[in-house]
């Protein structure tokens, strides 16, 4: 049996320069261990994460499966690796500045990040259940590290501690799932999933249950109410560049798995789980943004925010249409931008505690740093869904798909959950521009950090006003 | 290209002004000023290219702009909406002179925000495309609570909040609206969904429960911006906070965009819910005619006695809006930019003192005209316009609406012409109280008159009142043509519908 052809490794390219780099970075963390951190290591990261994204733009995605069916080549899986690599060097942009003020000099951190990514790029293309899973290992346990790197403190250690513990709690629901599916079906191939779906078979009991398990862990990783307890103490606690990248790269790829295992796999099985997803859909929103709105320390707030925003994303799932899909992959772009960009915001003007993060802090700061406080005032309405942001067009794209599928209700629910949250982002913005600034407005910009913020909310509003493009690339990418 | 450069050039000139030196305080009043300048002179060769006596649209734009969603870049103006622009220019032009002094504080942002909400105003009159419009009702939002929440007075944030808060909570319904609509709308020539205002109304053929939905959605946005009692609370706080410019063009144009909404979307779409809904709005709005005068007589602040005759005075706007025939409609229409006129005048005035003493309570002042005889004189006249005397612009459009409403219901017009007496009652008797009597205060005796400045922005407001009031027909021969053809979707229904529910 001819497993591996040469193509196939091409098409693995974009993973195998980012695994390459993460080991060189162990290397080379090893080989200037006890030195003053620099921009090497930093820099290593960039390059790695530049080149896969290369590869995988000039490798974008063939359509079909490579490896033998096992791992998808297409678009979809193409422009996620480059969001992921994105997301990354956006990470990484922010990194060196806060591991420096935090007194962090950990080599590890960027080799852990660049293994992260490996995973969720090896999550989006998995076809078959096993590869997935593989991934979504991969990346936990590099995330599990990352959120409890900052051992002295108190909340980051059971930050790392709960998310293990969940985490692979929540693995377990996903593995026992993907067994009872293997029962049925006998394969974990999505195509044969389909297929023994779509001939008619009589749903048995066993498949019902790994259908309800798969879903229980699915539902774990994207942090839907009630399965997010874990979320908000995980990302309250965790180092903020980590939150940030957790909240935008790691929730992208699972939703990716998500479109790809319910959306499309166990499509013609959706009357067994399109009410428990609208459910949670509901719940995720509404508890995210009404919980939101009692919080007083932003990164808290951005963590409930996270949640309300992967509710919106479930009703992409709910209405299960190809134009679902294709506003659910601006939408998680869009995020990414945004909430990459609030998190750096916050990150900056931390001067005060720890970990606080207080909204205090922002007083006055907008017309004090007209930069930080623009782009800061950008990201929030784009989070709220403010036209012409990219944020309002990914939530109009997903619920014009639920409306077009019928599910009024749902999008009625939604669109009034954006109302509410538009209290806690605007509050934002009321202390940016509308409270006298207390204290020392003193915060250290880096250039490359400034740079990176404008560039963020620069493409929010292009991408919100001429989205036609990224749809076009996205119409034809998604599966 | 003429519309869309009416819509770009402020958004243009506020990145300029974003873009100046933030120590050059004087040029960047200046670079917003011309800029509001060119795009009034632009809105007004609008008016000059206007063909009287079409119903149709005109200098229609068409361009795509998200084809694959059938958003269009759609672009047209008719007699409904010509005057809005126009008002909505001129008032910008007046806002930025009259706060070239009472604004001291981040000029820069003032105007930026200042441009950007004109630039959303203009869209949402200008746009065919439901997207389009949309997105600039949005945009509308976001300056205008910075204009309040930075810029207004001590509870400023309180009242910004709750502005953006119930807006943003009518518009996300009518967005779901909007994409019903959207989703029963396919464009001939493309065979694809379109968002195109024209094709959508042409082919809006929703059964009756579905129109009921659809209407409430739209009118639920529409009915709070306007406001409608009993969604009208927002409004007294946001006035009240606002800087006066905020005040002027809040009162004098955002809240058209409600009773615009009605006129362009709710009607023509959805007559039958229309012609459902009748009782309710007029009853409402009959309410908020009774409620805003009777809630202005006992403000002890002017701008808060301002605010509620505002409320009372769209409730007029609504009544001869859902009167469904000519006259109703066309005072209604004539009346928004009478209040626009008026009220947005009224609001200046109060700024005038407001600059001065630092206060609007009536009881600081009295016996002001001995001192202030010019800012006494300008002040009866839009007081008067307000109330509705003839020969000034308030009378017509009232005199117009009552008309309508008594043809279509005449006890209706009895409590209306009730509003007009109230109307009086707390506008000559706020009048009588600042102006008359002794002065009771020492600091009122050092009064200046209204500066040059003041007296031109205020003037050129009432010239535009007695103009209208004296010889309103080149502005209703302008508006008639395009509202027979909303109200010819009435006809139309009326028989091919025997029996309306």
């Amino acid at each position: 049996m001819t497993f591996l052809s040469s193509y196939d490794l091409w098409a693995a390219l974009p993973e195998s320069l980012l695994a390459l780099t993460a080991l060189l970075l162990l290397i080379a963390d090893g080989a200037r261990r006890g030195q003053a951190g620099g921009v090497t290591l930093p820099g290593i990261s960039v390059a790695g994460l530049l080149a896969s994204a290369v590869a995988a733009m000039s490798l974008w995605g063939q359509g079909g499966t490579v490896f033998g069916g096992l791992v998808f080549d297409d678009g979809f899986a193409s422009f996620f690796s480059i969001l992921f690599a994105v997301i990354g060097i956006l990470t990484i942009l922010f990194s060196p500045h806060y591991l420096r003020v935090r007194g962090m000099r950990l080599g590890e951190y960027y080799a852990l990040l660049l293994l992260a990514i490996f995973g969720m790029t090896v999550m989006v293309k998995a076809a078959s259940l096993l590869v997935l899973f593989l991934g979504l290992e991969t990346m936990s346990v590099a995330l599990y590290v990352l959120a409890g790197l900052q051992r002295s403190d108190a909340k980051s250690a059971e930050a790392g501690m709960k998310y293990l513990v969940l985490g692979a709690f929540s693995s377990g629901f996903l593995l026992y799932g993907i067994a009872l599916l293997y029962t049925v079906v006998g394969s974990i191939g999505y195509e044969d999933i389909a297929l023994y779906l779509a001939a008619g078979n009589r749903l048995s009991p066993l498949l019902v249950a790994g259908i309800g398990l798969l879903l229980v862990g699915f539902a774990f990783k994207c942090a839907a109410v009630p399965f997010h307890f874990w979320s908000p103490d995980v990302y309250d606690g965790a180092p903020a560049t980590i939150t940030a990248f957790m909240s935008t790269g790691p929730k992208a790829a699972a939703f990716v798995a998500l479109i790809r295992v319910f959306g499309v796999t166990l499509a013609s099985a959706s009357s067994l789980w399109i009410t428990a997803i609208t459910w949670l859909a509901i719940l995720t929103m509404t508890v995210g943004n009404v919980v939101a709105l009692r919080q007083t320390s932003v990164k808290r707030m951005l963590a409930y925010s996270s949640i309300a925003h992967a509710g919106y994303l479930l009703v992409g799932i709910v209405a299960g249409t190809k134009v679902a899909f294709v506003g659910m992959g601006y939408y998680l772009a869009a995020y990414a931008l945004m909430n990459l960009g609030a998190f750096a915001v916050i990150i900056l003007l931390n001067r005060r505690s720890d970990s606080g993060y207080a909204l205090d802090d922002l007083k006055g700061m907008g017309f004090a740093h007209p930069v930080l406080g623009i782009a800061m005032a950008v990201f929030m309405l784009s989070l709220t869904g403010v036209p012409p942001t990219a944020g309002f067009f990914g939530k109009l794209y997903v619920f014009s798909a639920a409306i077009q599928q019928g599910h009024i209700a749902l999008a009625i629910v939604g669109l009034l959950n954006s109302a509410v949250a538009a209290y806690y982002y605007l509050r934002v913005i009321v202390f940016l521009y509308m409270a006298r600034p207390e204290g020392d407005p003193m915060v250290s910009q880096p250039p490359i950090y400034r740079a990176a913020l404008i560039v963020c909310s620069l493409l929010i509003l292009l991408v919100g006003i001429f989205p036609e493009q990224l749809l076009s690339v996205l119409t034809l990418a998604v599966p | 290209m003429l519309l869309s450069l009416c819509i770009a050039f402020p958004a243009l000139t506020a990145i300029l002004v974003l873009l100046l030196p933030r120590a050059q305080e004087t040029l960047v009043r200046w670079v917003a000023l011309t800029g509001s300048l060119v795009t009034f002179v632009a809105t007004l060769a609008v008016l000059a290219l206007f063909r009287t006596g079409e119903a149709g649209f005109q200098l229609v734009e068409n361009v795509p702009w998200i084809p694959s969603l059938g958003v269009q870049w759609h672009l047209g103006v008719d007699g409904i909406s010509l005057f809005l622009v126009l008002l909505t220019s001129l008032l910008t032009v007046l806002c930025i002179v009259g706060s070239w002094s009472s604004i001291r504080e981040r000029i820069k942002e003032y105007h930026f925000f200042f441009l950007i909400l004109e630039t959303g105003l203009i869209g949402v009159f200008l746009a065919l495309d439901l997207f389009v419009f949309y997105v600039m009702w949005e945009v509308v939002l976001v300056p205008m609570f910075f204009l309040i929440g930075v810029w207004g007075g001590p509870r400023r944030v309180y009242a910004t909040v709750k502005f953006f808060l119930f807006t943003m909570a009518g518009s996300v319904l009518m967005l779901i609206g909007i994409l019903y609509v959207y989703f029963h709308t396919t464009d001939p020539a493309t065979g694809r969904y379109t968002f195109d205002l024209i094709v959508a109304t042409q082919q809006s053929q929703f059964p009756m429960a579905i129109q009921t939905w659809l209407f409430l959605a739209f009118a639920l946005a529409f009915a709070i911006k306007v406001p409608l009692f009993p969604f009208h609370t927002w409004l007294p706080d946001a006035h009240t906070e606002a800087p006066t410019a905020g005040s002027v063009i809040l009162a004098g144009v955002l809240l058209k965009m409600g009773t615009y909404g009605f006129l362009r979307f709710c009607l023509p779409m959805f007559p039958d819910a229309t012609m459902a809904f009748v009782p309710l709005i007029s009853v409402l709005a009959i309410i908020g005619i009774l409620y805003g005068a009777l809630m202005a007589m006992v403000q002890k602040d002017v701008k808060r006695l301002v605010a509620y005759s505002s409320v009372a005075h769209l409730g007029f706007v609504m009544l001869g809006t859902f009167a469904l025939n000519l006259e109703g409609l066309s005072g209604s229409l004539l009346q928004q930019i009478n209040h626009g006129i008026s009220t947005g005048a009224l609001f200046f005035l109060v700024g005038v003192i407001y600059d001065r003493r630092h206060t609007r309570l009536t009881s600081d002042y009295g016996g002001i005209a001995k001192v202030m005889p010019v800012y006494a004189t300008l002040f009866m006249i839009v007081a008067l316009s307000s109330v509705g005397l003839p020969g000034l612009n308030g009378f017509v459009g009232e005199f117009l609406i009552l008309l309508g409403t008594f043809a279509a219901n005449a006890s209706y017009a009895v409590f209306g012409t009730a509003g007009i007496i109230l109307a009086a009652v707390y506008l000559l008797w706020m009048y009588q109280r600042v102006f008359f009597g002794e002065i009771t205060h020492e600091e009122n005796r050092k009064l200046k008159d209204v500066t040059l400045r003041e007296g031109l922005t205020i003037g050129v407001l009432v010239a535009l009142a007695i103009w209208i009031g004296v010889y309103p027909d080149p502005f209703l021969a302008r508006m008639q043509p395009s509202l027979d053809l909303v109200l010819s979707r009435f006809h139309e229904t009326g028989l091919s519908q025997v029996v309306i529910p």
